[in-house]
Parts: structure tokens; C-alpha cells; sequence
């Protein structure tokens, strides 16, 4: 020890800067155990003194994690001091094995521009809080990757999820890779390959994985931000069928073409969905009432009007029932997405369907004057759920599952006269002419109320429940019709229904509603 | 069998002088163990140290070739009261467990140990859960060795520190006649590093042979007048003892230059925090020597008056890095300078935080303010003086979501609690409790099950003021860890006892399975070493239960709310007691995938279930998510204008539980939901069934699809 009388600054031990801190982010369970191993194993094959720390617990059950490894050169025999968690500012390489948690690293300053390479994969491991809301509650991952493109010195960013999955191996070898292919760690590519080589357990696909992560990282390290997926062109979803049905279907083509511009694509996605769900005549009638808005419509509002009630008036159309399930679930183009989903090649699959029909839905099938009759009687309606309300297995590879699904598929002739048909009939009617008496004194309101068609989704107790949230807005848009803000008010309810699954923010926002205009 | 095998570091645990061994900290600690001749070692499982027990136990052969018994405790407290061996007799014992919740467990057996006093070096390594990564309260294990006066180590976190540690806890301990505390932090159990072995030991003397040769003394039994004895002797002899030894061998170390005018004291545990903000202030090089003097206390009770007076004594200030509170070590220090008429001005927590771990940041701006304060030349300038604002870094803080803990893929506690919430939506909302262990998940979204945790088998104790029932009865959780721990006596025999009218869910996964997989008693596995297979439903009965049911698959969700109902509307008498009983999937998929992959590769038949969601009948809901927030069941987002929402998507780590199709069908959600078994090597019989049925199948396809508009797919 030296003896120091004043205290002076000193420069500052040029080694430090030879430490390398590296950090790596995961969701548990990613395999980030592992990929420390191999980091250590690689800087001490390389004559490096490294060490590793983990938070391995309980709290790290699929919940957020973290690795951290420090290396150096060893220096004469003797280890250097190393710190055993990153800190904010002074991290060197980071990790991410997921978008947020990369998004969680920039947020606790262990990204910065004077020195950190940021490795991120792309893909999203949704939280409970974004799955569960009954709208659309994901993160924005353009947000990360902007932010990212501020707080990284050098930044590589694909998904590295589905790269390892194509090379048949897990995240852990491509986010190897990554590290390897970003030349942040001054090893060469076979001192990797070789610490994969010596872990000894699925190598080889590890190492393909390792190569393919290696080369993205090489050249086109970043992903360039989702562009405008392009759009099916109006030729690629013509169908196919015999001769006659095809003429129907070019007629009602042409009307759309004859529809302002700016609805025209939406109508097509329309009416492909409400023929598919029907028949030609049922475009028809879908082309009827879209006409009926488009009258009423016109260019000042950029037909905005029109180009959502193509989107909705398709959708209360093309209403979930029975038939649709039915038709749906014995389609020849669904049994190959699930072989092809499941990789099953020509292994044969066994398909198990979960059905669960309630009295609600028998009687909705019966003819509607029979059914009405038996929805009004209780103990009829006791007896139905007596017969059919129990989970039903349904095992649809076999022919007689598959005879009974296809049978009732094919009742679409019959459709038309069901109960729930003429509901839905009904419902759409009374909705529609809402719509339509809005559109003259307040255009923009109108078009918010098309737009609470998105609340009615699910089935049973869910559409229930959707159903309910529908009418309790389009009460509540009532009450501010007549304001000047009225249209930012119903977008405000709709978007507070879709919060939570059982309406207590829509309900909070009919009362602050009902505070100023009850 | 637990989650991780260390089958092969155990290897290492073989290594013998001048081996150089490199590893994690854990196995460092049961190298030390053995290196210092232990003759018993024990404990219970629990992060950070749940790696202890199962190395341990993956050691179990070579402990015994060494003559030393290791025992899988059943709690905190029967391990503590085994060091009850080292009393009377000169036999090395170590015992672990997490801090300071085992230590609240343990605290009536350490209480008494340390009373009597030992003979034979006794052991407590605390494995401190505090900081992130934690999964418990934020105290501190500090007050259990000043109030029942056993010594406590926090040695620096690298591996010659705990090596050596273990071996002066050892030392200290039989020269103090006390039991030692050896403190381990998160990150340091899981540290990796080297260090230099030496030959492992036999014990002087093993267990056996104290058997063979029983001793007592009754002056060591904690009875009056003994145990007024024993006070005296702790404060006149073993303190005393202890302080010698600890300044003769130098167990706390001294840092950086022989004199200055500050200087700094630290946690042993807190020293490579320490060295890192000197090494980012430019006042200690790569190797840790520090421009600053450092008095480092890897013994942190008892703490030494005349090593403290003799390092502030040429100061003007120091700052005590103490991590957690209250500052005990600070108070203390407060009244070494009161009492001895010290001049130096001590910091601590009017610099750092009082509360919180102290991580880097934060202990690089405690640093700084102290060296401000008495030392503002030895700032690097850009301290003194920031002159460049960073780029402004677009905040994210609304963005990303926070990720708490869950449930795994496919884990069997799902079910259970997708049906409690389906039997609440039908009975109304209940009081719950919860317990310690995977199951408290079910408090977090999407169930929100549960409100409270009091500790490990309390679940139903903690329910007791409502065991007299009322319109609604209480329903409280408890697992099978909790259970055997401690539960079968404090919760169930509490709620025989108190007539109680409540319902108690035991999950039952087969393993102790928060902590790492490790076997209990009602485990289904077959283990050499310890009894497994004794069925939960004989304990609670045997206790007095008359209503006991078990359910052998939790994944069927009907049932499982059947039960629950039964058990919450009944008009028997007494406590309700409902075992759920599946085994927990992360083991299952550990102990079965190996075995079916290599069937499959045998060209034996061999079903792989997995589900799915038919895209066009998902309507995007998400009210499946509500009940299962598997992290399989996620969410995409299809290429159709038409639709606004997400739809239900499951990926391909979806391990076919089967839980999604039992809720689409106990809560008649929707019939999006399918299963596919992929057969692999299906028999010549089953190919050319399914050859004629599929054949049969696309011709009624294809013949329908003739006659009407076929689009092509896009999503």
C-alpha cells in the first residue's frame, strides 16, 4: 500500500476501459441461462477473466429478467474487480431477447449513445395486461425501435425469434448470433462456435440458428420499420365458382366500382366477406345498404362515412352462428392452415373441436316464428338446455363428427328464415337508421356511430355482454347528439367499453357523460 | 427430482489441492463445506439458495462417502434445530435457507441454539433475498444476530471471499462457542468466478460416532437458571472471544492507502458496488485498488470498537455503505464516537438512500455527495460541472408494460383458478386468501384470486377470523410445499380444531415447485433417499377432516368448479378441504419430452397434442385470455381491414394441457378452439383409415365447393 498525504485526482486506470459489461434482458424462460454460458465460456476460452450473475428465482417465472456478465483480459494472474449488476450508463452490450424488454432496458438507462450496442429481437411476448383488454391493448413496438434508434450507439434489431424457429432451435443460439455477427466482443467467430460446440446438446441447430443470426447481423442488421403491408389488389381476391355465380359476382363488382373511390377497397373486403358468409344475393342487399349510406355521403367528408360502413355493415352481415361455425370449421383450405400450422407433414392429425351450444342457439336455429314461440317459454327453453347445453367434443377427423358439422354447414339456404337471422336482421335495420338520421345535421357523429359496431363480438355470454355495451353507447350517444364535440364523445365511450371485459370504465364514462348532459 | 441437476458440477465438488475450481457461488459454498470438514449438513429450499439444497442433494454420494449425512429439512426450523448436534458435540454443521423469511421460521431454534451456545462449528448460510429479483418482503436479517447475539458474516461477493468465509464462520464459531450467520446476496449465490481448492475432509468426528457416544449437559439446556447464565456468558466470554478472533485473523479487511482523510466502510457484500463507482470516478484502477481508504466488513455483528477507532481516528469524515434499514451498522458506529470522543464526521444514510437496494447509480451518487462534501478535488470535472446535457432518450414509461411474474405454459394451477373465478361469477365474490408458493400468481391479472400472503403454510390460518363463517365462507389457498411445511398443523389442524366452516384449496403440483422442483412427502416420484408418495388426503384426514375431496387432473375445468361449488354451498359442517392434484408441467415436460422424442425416434407410436385457434371464428375478444394468460395464448393481429382487434393465437410452445378447451367450454366462451394430435408413426392400420376417411372428407369439400364462390384465403 502507498502511503498518499494529498489527496489529487488521478488519471484514470486506462485498463477499466478494457472491460467489456454486457447485459442481457429476457422474459423467463427465453433460455438466457444459457446464453450467459456460452458468452463466459467464449471470453475465457479467449484468455479473458469474466463474470456472471443471474436473479434465478420464483419472480422470474415468465416475468422479466436479467443477466449480467463483465469481462477483461486477464492481467498477470490477477482477477479484476467486477461489478455484479449493471448500471445505468455504463453498460456496453445489451441484449434483448424481446421488443419491451428492450424497450425496459432503454427505460432503465442501460442504453445510451456513448457506447451501447443494442441487440434486440423484434418479436413480441405480450404481456397478460396487453392480451387480456377485450380491444386491441398492444404495445407499440415503433415506439421502442424509435427510441432504440436514439439511445444505441450501434444498433441490430430483427427478430431473432422466429430465425431460430425456421433453424429449428430456440432464441438463446440466434441472440448468440447476433452478439457474435455485431463484433462488439473482440473473439472471433469459431471461439462461439465452438463454446455452442461444447455445451454438447442440440448443436447442430444451434449452430444453424447461430450462422443465420450471424450473417443479419453482418449486413442488414435492422429491420426496416414494418412498411404498409400491401395490399391485396382487387384482382387477387376474386374467387372461383361455376360460371353463372361468377356474372353475379362481376355485377356486384361493378357497383362497388361504382361506389366513391376512397370505399371502394373496403367494399370489395365486404362483400367477399358477406357472399362468402351467404350467397351472391346477400352481396346484393350488402351493396344495397351501402348504396343507401353512399347516397347520403359526400366528397367534403372524403366519404369517410361510406368506407366504414363497408367495414361494419360486413361484419353485422356476416354475424356468428351455427352455420358459420359449421361451414367454417369443415372447410378443406382450414384442415390444411392446421397441418400446416402444426408442421404435421403427411402424419396424420386428430382434430378435436370445443362446442358448447346453449338453449339461446338452438332456438336461434329454428325457424323464427318456432323459435320465438319456445324463447317466450321458459320451460321450454329449460328443456332445450337440458338436451344440448353441455361441452361437446367433437372429433371432426372422423367422418361422423365431420358428416354431422358438414351437414349443418351446409344450411345456408335455410339461413335466412332462422330466428337469429331475423335478430340480426332487425338489430342491423335499427342501427343503420340511427346512422342515417344522424348523417344530415352531424356527419362526424354518424360516422362514430357506424363505428360502435366494433362493441358486438364473442358469443354467448361474451356477445352478451358486447351487445349490452353497444346499446348502453348508442343510449349514451343519445345524450350528446346535439353537442358540438358529440362525435368525440362516442368515440371516447367506445373506447372506454373496450378497456375492460366488464364495463366499469364504459360505465364511469356514461355517468361523466350523463354529469353534464343527463 | 428437482428443476436443474447439478449431476455434473458435483464433479467439481472432487477437485483437490491446487485444483483450481470455476463455477457458480453456490457450489463454491458446498466445495467450502466439505473442504472445512462438515459432519451434518441440512436446510429448505428457497431462492436465492434453493441451488444449496440441490446440489447438495445431487452430492448425496459423495457426502456420504465423507461421513457426512445430509437431510432435505422439512422447514427453516427443523433445520435450525439440527445444529442442536454442534451443543454438545464437536461436529462442523451447516444449515441453509433464505433470508430473512427462514429466519423468521427458524428464529425459535436459532434462538435457543444461540443461547446454549455450540461446540462444534454451526453454520447458517442466509441466501439474502433482497433487491431485484426478490420475491418477498424487503427486511433485513441483521436484527436476528444482534438480538439472539449470533455472529454475522458478509463476505465479499467473489469466490475466494466465500470460500473463505465459510471456513473463518467455522473458526469463529467454535472459538466463540456461538453460532455464525454467512450472509449470501442474490446475485453473489449465483455468481461465477474461481478459486483455488484444497482437499476435501472427513469430519473429526461424524454423526455415527457421536450416536455411539452420547453427551449432555444440563447447564446448556435453556432453563433457568442455565439460560441466565447463558445471557452472561455471551456478553463476558463469547462477544469478547469472537472480537479477538476476528482482529487476530483478520477476517475484516483494509483497502487502499495507510492514511486520508476520508475514507469509506462498507458491507462485504456491498464492496464490489464500492469499487465500481471509484472505478467509474477514476479513483481505483481495474484491480480494485482504491485511491480512497476502504474498511471492509465482511463481519457485520459483531462489529469491532478498536478497528473502527483506529480507522476514522486520522479522518475528517466516513461514509458507512450499508445496504437496507434501519442502519444498524450506523448506529452502532454513532455510538463508538459518542462514546469514545471521536472527532470524524459519520456519513451514511443522510448520503444514500435508507431505503432500497443500492445499485450502481445509486451508489455512484452517495459516493460522489460524500466526496463533494469532503473531498470535491478528487472529482473527475465533468462532476464538479456537467457541461453536456445527454440526448434527450424518448421516454418509454407508458410504453412497455411491466411484466410480473405467472404462470408457466400449461401449468396445472390454471385451471384451478379459472374455475374459481367462474364459480365467483356465479356465487358472487369471495373472502380469499392466498399462500407462498406459484399459486399467490393467481392474485395478479387475469384471475385475481386472493388478497393477501402471511407466510408459508398460513394460507388458511390467515382466514381464521372468518373460520365461523357467514353468508359467503372464506376460501384460502395453500400449496403442497406450504402444506407439509407448515401448513398440515398451523392451517388445517387450526381449522379442525376451530370447527372452522371454511374451504381450503391444497394445490398439489408433486413437487415443491417455486423453489426449483425439489421432492416433499406427497411427491409421486420415487426417490433413493427420501419417502415420497404419502397422499395428502391421509394427513388431512388423519388431522380430522370429515369433507376431503381430490381431484386427480385440475385440468378439468368442469369438475373443478362442480367441487368448489359443492364445497362453498354445502350444508356439512366443518372445514372443507379440496386436494387439486396435477403434476407441475415445467417438471412434467422436463421428465417427459426426453422420453417421447426419443419414442418417436424408436418409430413407436407416439400422440403430440397442441391447440389452436381457427382465425376466421375468433372474433378477438380475448375473453379466453381472461381466463389463462398462458404465455402460449397470445394475440395476432391478422391482415383484414375488417377487423379491428387482435384475434387469440397459440404459438408453438403450447404443450396441449388441454386448459384452453376446458374453459371455452366451462365458461361456453366460443368454438374457435381446436385440438390437434399429431400422430407420429401411426400404425399401417390407422394410415390407411385415415387415407380413406380424408379421401372421403375432401370429396365432400371439394363437391361443395364447386357449387358456391370459393375465395382464396388470405389471412
Amino acid at each position: 500500500m502507498t502511503i498518499q498525504q494529498a489527496l489529487a485526482p488521478r488519471q484514470p486506470d486506462e485498463k477499466l476501459t478494457t472491460i467489456i459489461k454486457l447485459a442481457i434482458m429476457a422474459v423467463g424462460g427465453q433460455g438466457g441461462g444459457v446464453l450467459t454460458n456460452w458468452i463466459e465460456a467464449t471470453a475465457r476460452s479467449q484468455g479473458y477473466a469474466c463474470q456472471a450473475t443471474s436473479v434465478a428465482g420464483v419472480a422470474q417465472r415468465t416475468g422479466a429478467t436479467i443477466y449480467y456478465v463483465e469481462m477483461a483480459p486477464m492481467g498477470d494472474g490477477v482477477a479484476p474487480v467486477f461489478s455484479l449488476a449493471p448500471s445505468a450508463g455504463d453498460v456496453d452490450v445489451l441484449i434483448a431477447a424481446e421488443m419491451m424488454e428492450a424497450g425496459r432496458a432503454i427505460l432503465r438507462g442501460f442504453v445510451t449513445p456513448d457506447r451501447t450496442t443494442l441487440i434486440a429481437s423484434t418479436h413480441r411476448a405480450l404481456a397478460v395486461s396487453e392480451k387480456m383488454v377485450p380491444g386491441d391493448g398492444i404495445a407499440s413496438s415503433d415506439e421502442v425501435r424509435a427510441a432504440a434508434e436514439v439511445a444505441a450507439d450501434k444498433l441490430i434489431m430483427f427478430d431473432m425469434d422466429s430465425l431460430a424457429i425456421q433453424n429449428g432451435s430456440v432464441i438463446s443460439s440466434s441472440l448468440f448470433g447476433a452478439l457474435a455477427g455485431s463484433g462488439a466482443l473482440p473473439f472471433p467467430r469459431e471461439a462461439f462456435e465452438a463454446a455452442i460446440r461444447a455445451s454438447g446438446k442440440g448443436v447442430e441447430a444451434s449452430l444453424r440458428a447461430f450462422s443465420a443470426a450471424y450473417d443479419r447481423a453482418q449486413n442488414a442488421a435492422v429491420d426496416p420499420a414494418q412498411a404498409d403491408q400491401a395490399k391485396p389488389a382487387a384482382a387477387a381476391l376474386a374467387p372461383e365458382g361455376p360460371a353463372a355465380l361468377m356474372r353475379d359476382w362481376q355485377a356486384l363488382t361493378d357497383r362497388v366500382l361504382a361506389l366513391p373511390a376512397p370505399a371502394q377497397e373496403m367494399a370489395l373486403h365486404g362483400l367477399r366477406k358477406v357472399v362468402k358468409f351467404q350467397d351472391v344475393a346477400y352481396g346484393a342487399e350488402y351493396m344495397d345498404r351501402l348504396e343507401e349510406i353512399a347516397a347520403l355521403d359526400d366528397a367534403a367528408h372524403g366519404f369517410v362515412l361510406t368506407a366504414e360502413a363497408a367495414k361494419y355493415i360486413a361484419n353485422a352481415m356476416a354475424y356468428d352462428d351455427v352455420i358459420r361455425v359449421a361451414d367454417l370449421k369443415t372447410r378443406g383450405a382450414r384442415f390444411d392452415r392446421i397441418k400446416a400450422h402444426m408442421g404435421s407433414g403427411d402424419r396424420p392429425v386428430a382434430l378435436t373441436e370445443f362446442m358448447h351450444p346453449r338453449a339461446e342457439e338452438i332456438a336461434g336455429m329454428m325457424p323464427a316464428a318456432m323459435g320465438a314461440r319456445w324463447e317466450a317459454n321458459p320451460k321450454a327453453m329449460a328443456r332445450l338446455d337440458r338436451w344440448f347445453n353441455k361441452g361437446r367434443r367433437l372429433r371432426t377427423h372422423k367422418l361422423g363428427n365431420f358428416l354431422m358439422l358438414y351437414v349443418l354447414g351446409g344450411l345456408r339456404g335455410y339461413r335466412r328464415r332462422t330466428l337469429r337471422h331475423k335478430y340480426e336482421q332487425e338489430h342491423l335495420a335499427r342501427w343503420l337508421d340511427t346512422v342515417k338520421g344522424a348523417v344530415a345535421g352531424h356527419y362526424a357523429f354518424a360516422v362514430e356511430l357506424i363505428r360502435c359496431r366494433r362493441l358486438i363480438k364473442g358469443y354467448s355470454d361474451t356477445h352478451a355482454r358486447g351487445l349490452s355495451k353497444f346499446d348502453k353507447v348508442m343510449q349514451a350517444a343519445e345524450l350528446v347528439r346535439a353537442r358540438e364535440d358529440g362525435a368525440d364523445w362516442v368515440a371516447r365511450l367506445r373506447e372506454a367499453a373496450l378497456q375492460d371485459e366488464k364495463g366499469a370504465a364504459l360505465d364511469g364514462a356514461i355517468l361523466t357523460v350523463r354529469s353534464f348532459a343527463g | 427430482m428437482a428443476e436443474r441437476s447439478f449431476a455434473r458440477e458435483v464433479q467439481d465438488l472432487r477437485l483437490g489441492k491446487g485444483e483450481t475450481f470455476t463455477g457458480e457461488g453456490i457450489l463454491a459454498i458446498t466445495k467450502a463445506l466439505l473442504e472445512n470438514g462438515v459432519g451434518y449438513v441440512g436446510g429448505y429450499q428457497g431462492a436465492p439458495i434453493s441451488h444449496l439444497m440441490d446440489v447438495l442433494a445431487d452430492a448425496e454420494e459423495l457426502l456420504g462417502e465423507l461421513g457426512v449425512r445430509f437431510e432435505a429439512n422439512a422447514s427453516e426450523a427443523a433445520a435450525a434445530a439440527m445444529l442442536a448436534a454442534s451443543v454438545h458435540y464437536p461436529i462442523r454443521g451447516a444449515v441453509t435457507f433464505k433470508a430473512p423469511v427462514g429466519v423468521n421460521v427458524a428464529s425459535d431454534a436459532l434462538a435457543n441454539l444461540a443461547s446454549s451456545g455450540v461446540n462444534g462449528g454451526a453454520l447458517i448460510i442466509i441466501g439474502e433475498d433482497y433487491g431485484e429479483g426478490s420475491s418477498i418482503m424487503q427486511e433485513r436479517s441483521h436484527p436476528f444476530a444482534m438480538k439472539s447475539q449470533i455472529w454475522l458474516l458478509d463476505p465479499r461477493p467473489s469466490l475466494p471471499s466465500i470460500v473463505k468465509a465459510v471456513g473463518d464462520g467455522f473458526e469463529l464459531s467454535e472459538a466463540s462457542n456461538t453460532p455464525v450467520m454467512l450472509t449470501v446476496r442474490i446475485r453473489a449465490c449465483h455468481v461465477t468466478g474461481s478459486f483455488e481448492c484444497r482437499d476435501n475432509k472427513r469430519p473429526k468426528m461424524t454423526v455415527k460416532q457421536a450416536l455411539a457416544e452420547p453427551r449432555k449437559d444440563f447447564n446448556r439446556v435453556v432453563l433457568p437458571p442455565a439460560s441466565f447464565v447463558h445471557e452472561h456468558d455471551k456478553i463476558d466470554n463469547r462477544w469478547p472471544a469472537a472480537e479477538k478472533y476476528i482482529v487476530e485473523n483478520g477476517l475484516n479487511e483494509f483497502f487502499g492507502p495507510d492514511s486520508s482523510k476520508i475514507g469509506l466502510i462498507c458491507q462485504g457484500g456491498m464492496y464490489n458496488g464500492v469499487i465500481r463507482a471509484l472505478q467509474r470516478l477514476g479513483l481505483a484502477d481495474i484491480y480494485g485498488n482504491s485511491q480512497i481508504p476502504i474498511y471492509c466488513l465482511n463481519v457485520t455483528y459483531p462489529l469491532v470498537d478498536s478497528e473502527f477507532t483506529d480507522f476514522v481516528k486520522d479522518k475528517d469524515g466516513v461514509l458507512v455503505i450499508e445496504e437496507g434499514q434501519p442502519e444498524f451498522i450506523e448506529q452502532a458506529f454513532a455510538t463508538f464516537v459518542l462514546r469514545n470522543g471521536l472527532k470524524v464526521r459519520l456519513h451514511g444514510k443522510d448520503m444514500l438512500p435508507m431505503a432500497g437496494e443500492y445499485t450502481g447509480q445509486v451508489m455512484l451518487d452517495g459516493i460522489t455527495g460524500f466526496l463533494k462534501e469532503h473531498a470535491p478535488d478528487l472529482l473527475p470535472g465533468q462532476m464538479r460541472a456537467p457541461n453536456k446535457p445527454a440526448p434527450a432518450i424518448p421516454d418509454l414509461s407508458k410504453t412497455v408494460p411491466t411484466r410480473p411474474p405467472g404462470f408457466c405454459t400449461g401449468c396445472p394451477e390454471r385451471p384451478i383458478f379459472a374455475a374459481m373465478k367462474l364459480v365467483q361469477e356465479e356465487l358472487g365474490e369471495h373472502q380469499i386468501t392466498g399462500d407462498i408458493g406459484c399459486h399467490l400468481f393467481a392474485c395478479l391479472p387475469p384471475f385475481e384470486v386472493g388478497g393477501s400472503t402471511m407466510g408459508y403454510g398460513l394460507g388458511p390460518a390467515s382466514n381464521a377470523a372468518f373460520d365461523g363463517g357467514g353468508d359467503k365462507r372464506a376460501i384460502s389457498i395453500v400449496g403442497d410445499g406450504g402444506f407439509w411445511h407448515n401448513g398440515l398443523s398451523s392451517s388445517i389442524g387450526n381449522m379442525v380444531f376451530n370447527k372452522s366452516d371454511s374451504v381450503a384449496v391444497i394445490v398439489d403440483n408433486y413437487y415443491s415447485a417455486a423453489t426449483g422442483g425439489q421432492d416433499i412427502l406427497s411427491s409421486r416420484a420415487n426417490n433413493a433417499t427420501k419417502s415420497t408418495q404419502n397422499p395428502i388426503t391421509d394427513a388431512v384426514k388423519g388431522v380430522g377432516v370429515k369433507w376431503v375431496r381430490q381431484i386427480d387432473r385440475t385440468y378439468d375445468v368442469p369438475k373443478m368448479r362442480e367441487i368448489l361449488h359443492e364445497a362453498l354451498t354445502t350444508e356439512e359442517t366443518g372445514p372443507k378441504v379440496i386436494v387439486a392434484s396435477s403434476e407441475c408441467m415445467l417438471n412434467r415436460q422436463r421428465r417427459e419430452k426426453p422420453i417421447r422424442n426419443k419414442a418417436i425416434k424408436d418409430g413407436l407410436r407416439v400422440e403430440v397434442p397442441r391447440f389452436g385457434v381457427d382465425e376466421d371464428i375468433c372474433t378477438g375478444d380475448h375473453a379466453c385470455i381472461r381466463l389463462s394468460g398462458c404465455p402460449s395464448l397470445s394475440l395476432k393481429t391478422l391482415d383484414d381491414p375488417l377487423r379491428d382487434d387482435p384475434i387469440a393465437h397459440i404459438d408453438q410452445s403450447c404443450v396441449g394441457c388441454g386448459n384452453c378447451g376446458e374453459v371455452a367450454d366451462a365458461a361456453v366462451l366460443c368454438p374457435s378452439f381446436y385440438r390437434a394430435d399429431v400422430i407420429h408413426n401411426a400404425t399401417w392400420y390407422e394410415k390407411l383409415w385415415q387415407g380413406v376417411t380424408a379421401g372421403t372428407i375432401r370429396w365432400l369439400q371439394s363437391r361443395r365447393a364447386a357449387k358456391r364462390l370459393e375465395f382464396p384465403e388470405t389471412v
